[in-house]
């Protein structure tokens, strides 16, 4: 890749006998905005700690810009991190927090009143730049945490759960946010957040870890949509799942015979390269993609399976419930409230979940 | 809080506040007695006049405080006052690394440091002041080991010594600055220590940009814990200090115990009071305004 | 980084050398043989043995101890109670009696046994063992009663609630509830006074009577007529029942 903001090669980190990080090689693009999503204790937390600084890789090299980072202390990082509890100075004003770190670089004065003028105005605070950071609200704070970093102009803004902090409705709107003014300054941002609905909306591009280690990399879509493992499958959103085995697989097609559901036929699959006829798979598919029909019909043209309706509730937007399809097997639908607010289905009747071959990924077991 | 009208408010409020007083009178009648009662006198005194045998004459007067200005007593608050400030000083040197570094231990381990810290704070005061009359003196410890390695050929003077006087304040006290420093550091946020760093801080704007202004209550408090003792010492002046190294303390006991002048020791004490009063108001005044609207309901 | 670490923790190494070098050299020395120089001249354990048969000496420790358990107790008693009244205070009168209950802390303590001396003589009550006790039950008290209140503000005043709307009088509140929880505090603040009240020279200076020598007054007119190991054997003692003492009283306050 040509303009490479950030190059982490084999990246290995040990936190006493577990290894946090193992061999993680992530590539980052100029004024890319890229995430690292992961449960806790994915080792997302120690790779954004090493490339701030405050850990040492026990091997591999972190480049930022082409130059490597080994030895070099934080105080000496392009780079500029947003603390998870923002880690605002409190004896500070707003405007003397944003003015930190360009102190001391030793800009001169009237760079720096300039700048932090200008990052004010961005985040929108100027009103507020003489309070106390006690004195402002969690989402304020969050702006102030991000203008001390933006006004140093890094090559890489380091996010920790940005949005962690913030109640639900603050979140969303800190979330737009966040992306206008990434777009604006058009930094390279790297965010960690366990939050996989942050992860999609803000990202460019994302990395899924989990035990020290990248489960996948791409765009948002990509992860959703083509999951590579389960792992991914039921980290990003939510994954509706029947396992068994393949059989008839020919040129990408075949058909998967389920062990754990009762079916009437085979569930018609694509199959991606390397998985043969005889192997155990998962297949899955989203929720949003089933269709939800009363009764146990069939529908020649789709995948059928039968079941029963477990719950059924009601949040505004739309209706949410569980089907059990077998005696292991539930499986999360959404019913759209776009005509009326009459429960679709009722608890305990039977229905049919259909959807389109191609909607179904087929993973190889864990 | 919960405002809920006065006349319902009145009968339990009432009854509790009669039963803390039941509780606390005892106490605060033996603290009355037994030390406010006390500096009350020694002030009546301090304006009273000396009996010619060494009585007092309950004559007011305000001599005694006008021969404080005489220059032996300068000399004498003035040393005092320099030497409590150099200790304050040199424990302030010493005590902040030393609780910087406890307070980044490992909770286990700090727990231990700060036994350690608080072991010889508990252990006899005269008995450590004369471990280092054993160790200074000129048949002492320091000097058989020097003369042993052959580092010297004859014994240095240490002992008696303003500087022995100093050593003896800064060992005594330095653990009255470690723990309120241990305090205000542990209570730091590390990823306040951290933005520093990654915003460009090197160790000195760390140390003058955050630490201190963050600390600035600790700092304040253990410059006071270890002041007012300094400046009222009298064993450590009197057993390592020399002849020209009298402190406030030691003369307060000549002026009662020698020279049997009551009034003039009493306005000395009375001066020595005052100036760790004021001391102690700029240890409140430093204090964060949560802590200090804590007793209010 | 790693610099920092070296050198942060060299300078914690010398400071903590320099609390406990004197002590531990004190405690070495009091086992040598020599008489005169502080050179090692071989172990022995004779200076304790001079210690035990001085008379004058057993009598000032059971002096100490006595003054050390009457000025505890009293402390106690009167500390105990004075800091649950003080908790349940609102207001400005709070402020004021807190600062009462504190001076005695901040008092430098040449002017805490001037002002004792004073007093004893004003009211003309001649110096004796009884005014030593009195003298240090007024330093002690307010350290029973900052602990004490330490402690108590840890507690859920809702407890205290819970008990009296279970039924517990006042008394069966104390006896069953506030008791047991403040009991760790209230002893590890006994010992410290015990410690202290053991450790104190300034004020039984002024106000010892005659007969009430005390172990520090006794070590001091000892090293005033000249150093002899016998005071390093003495010294090493009181060092180490101090220690014991305070490591009794963290162990009370842990639990």
């Amino acid at each position: 890749m040509a303009d490479l903001s950030i190059d982490m090669r084999a990246l290995v980190k040990c936190h006493g006998a577990t290894l946090a990080v193992d061999h993680v090689s992530l590539q980052i693009t100029r004024g890319e905005f890229f995430s690292l999503l992961g449960p806790s204790g994915a080792g997302k937390t120690s790779l954004l700690r090493m490339l701030a600084g405050f850990e040492t890789p026990d091997a591999g090299d972190i480049l930022i810009d082409g130059r490597s980072m080994a030895g070099v202390p934080p105080n000496r990082r392009p780079v500029n991190l947003v603390f998870q509890s923002y880690a605002l100075f409190p004896h500070m004003t707003v405007a003397e927090n944003v003015a930190f770190g360009l102190e001391m670089q030793r800009l001169p004065r009237g760079e720096i009143a300039k700048r932090v003028g200008a990052t004010l105005d961005l985040v929108q605070l100027q009103d507020k730049r003489d309070r106390v950071p006690d004195r402002l609200s969690g989402g304020e704070q969050q702006r102030v945490a991000l203008a001390r970093a933006l006004v140093n102009r890094p090559a890489v803004v380091l996010l920790d759960e940005p949005l962690a902090a913030l109640d639900q409705q603050l979140r969303q709107q800190m979330q737009a946010e966040l992306k206008t003014i990434q777009a604006q300054v058009g930094l390279t941002f790297v965010c960690v957040t366990h939050h996989q609905e942050e992860a999609l909306a803000l990202s460019d591009r994302l990395a899924v870890m989990q035990q020290g280690r990248v489960m996948q990399v791409g765009r948002p879509e990509d992860l959703y949509e083509h999951p590579e493992n389960l792992f991914v499958a039921r980290f990003v959103g939510v994954s509706n799942e029947v396992s068994g085995t393949l059989v008839d697989v020919q040129a990408g097609e075949g058909t998967l015979l389920p062990s754990d559901v009762s079916v009437s036929r085979g569930i018609r699959v694509s199959v991606p390269a390397g998985l043969q006829s005889g192997a155990q798979a998962v297949m899955t598919v989203r929720p949003e993609r089933v269709r939800i029909a009363p009764g146990h019909v069939a529908d020649a043209g789709l995948n059928c399976l039968h079941g029963v309706v477990e719950t059924m509730q009601y949040i505004g937007s739309e209706w949410q419930g569980a089907v059990r399809i077998g005696p292991s097997v539930r499986w999360t639908i959404r019913a759209s409230n776009a005509a009326s607010g009459s429960r679709p289905v009722a608890i305990g009747a039977p229905v049919s979940l259909q959807w389109n071959a191609s909607d179904g990924v087929v993973l190889p077991v864990i | 809080m919960n405002h809920s009208p006065p006349s319902i408010a009145s009968s339990p409020s009432g009854r509790s506040c009669s039963k803390s007083s039941g509780l606390l009178l005892p106490g605060l009648l033996w603290t009355t007695v037994f030390c406010l009662l006390p500096i009350a006198v020694v002030l009546a005194v301090s304006l009273a006049t000396r009996g010619t045998y060494g009585g007092v004459l309950w004559e007011f007067s305000l001599d005694n405080y006008r021969d404080l200005l005489h220059p032996l007593y300068g000399r004498i608050f003035g040393q005092s006052l320099l030497l409590a400030g150099a200790a304050t000083g040199l424990c302030l040197v010493l005590g902040f690394p030393l609780a910087y570094y406890i307070a980044r231990l490992p909770p286990r381990r700090q727990a231990l440091w700060l036994v350690l810290i608080m072991i010889p704070f508990w252990t006899n005061f005269l008995v450590r002041t004369y471990a280092w009359m054993f160790i200074l003196r000129t048949e002492g410890l320091l000097n058989t080991v020097l003369i042993q390695l052959h580092l010297i050929s004859a014994p240095l003077d240490l002992l008696y010594s303003n500087q022995a006087v100093l050593l003896g304040l800064v060992y005594g006290y330095l653990p009255f600055m470690v723990l309120p420093l241990y305090a205000a550091i542990e209570r730091i946020d590390p990823a306040l220590i951290e933005a520093a760093w990654d915003l460009y801080a090197d160790r000195w704007s760390l140390f003058r940009r955050v630490l201190i202004p963050l600390t600035k209550p600790g700092i304040v408090a253990g410059c006071v814990l270890v002041f007012i003792p300094s400046l009222g010492a009298y064993l450590t002046p009197d057993l390592l200090g020399g002849a020209r190294s009298m402190m406030v303390g030691n003369l307060i006991q000549h002026e009662y115990l020698v020279a049997r002048d009551w009034p003039l020791g009493s306005a000395l004490s009375i001066v020595l009071m005052l100036i760790v009063m004021s001391s102690l108001l700029w240890y409140f005044a430093a204090q964060p305004p949560q802590a200090r609207e804590r007793g209010e309901p | 980084m790693r610099g920092q670490g070296i050198w942060l923790r060299g300078i914690s190494g010398l400071g903590m050398a320099f609390l406990y070098l004197p002590i531990i050299v004190l405690v070495v020395f009091s086992l040598n043989a020599s008489r005169l120089s502080a050179a090692w001249q071989g172990f022995s354990w004779h200076w304790y043995g001079v210690l035990w048969q001085d008379e004058a000496l057993l009598a000032a420790a059971a002096n100490s101890l006595w003054i050390a358990a009457l000025s505890t107790s009293l402390a106690v008693l009167l500390g105990l109670p004075a800091a649950m009244g003080l908790e349940r205070l609102k207001g400005h009168g709070r402020q004021v009696v807190d600062m009462i209950f504190l001076l005695p802390l901040v008092l430098p303590e040449v002017m805490m046994g001037v002002a004792l001396l004073l007093f004893f003589v004003v009211i003309h009550w001649p110096l004796s063992l009884a005014t030593v006790v009195v003298g240090h039950a007024a330093f002690n008290l307010p350290i029973v009663v900052v602990m004490v209140r330490a402690r108590l503000q840890k507690l859920d005043p809702r407890l205290e609630e819970a008990a009296s709307d279970l039924g517990a009088s006042a008394w069966q509140t104390f006896y069953r509830v506030t008791w047991p929880l403040v009991r760790p505090a209230v002893l590890g603040a006994a010992l410290l006074a015990f410690t202290i009240s053991l450790d104190d020279f300034i004020v039984t200076f002024f106000v010892a009577g005659p007969g009430a020598t005390t172990l520090p007054l006794k070590v001091y007119s000892m090293i005033k007529s000249g150093l002899s190991p016998e005071i390093n054997a003495l010294s090493s003692v009181l060092v180490l029942s101090s220690m014991g003492l305070v490591g009794l009283s963290l162990i009370f306050q842990r639990r």
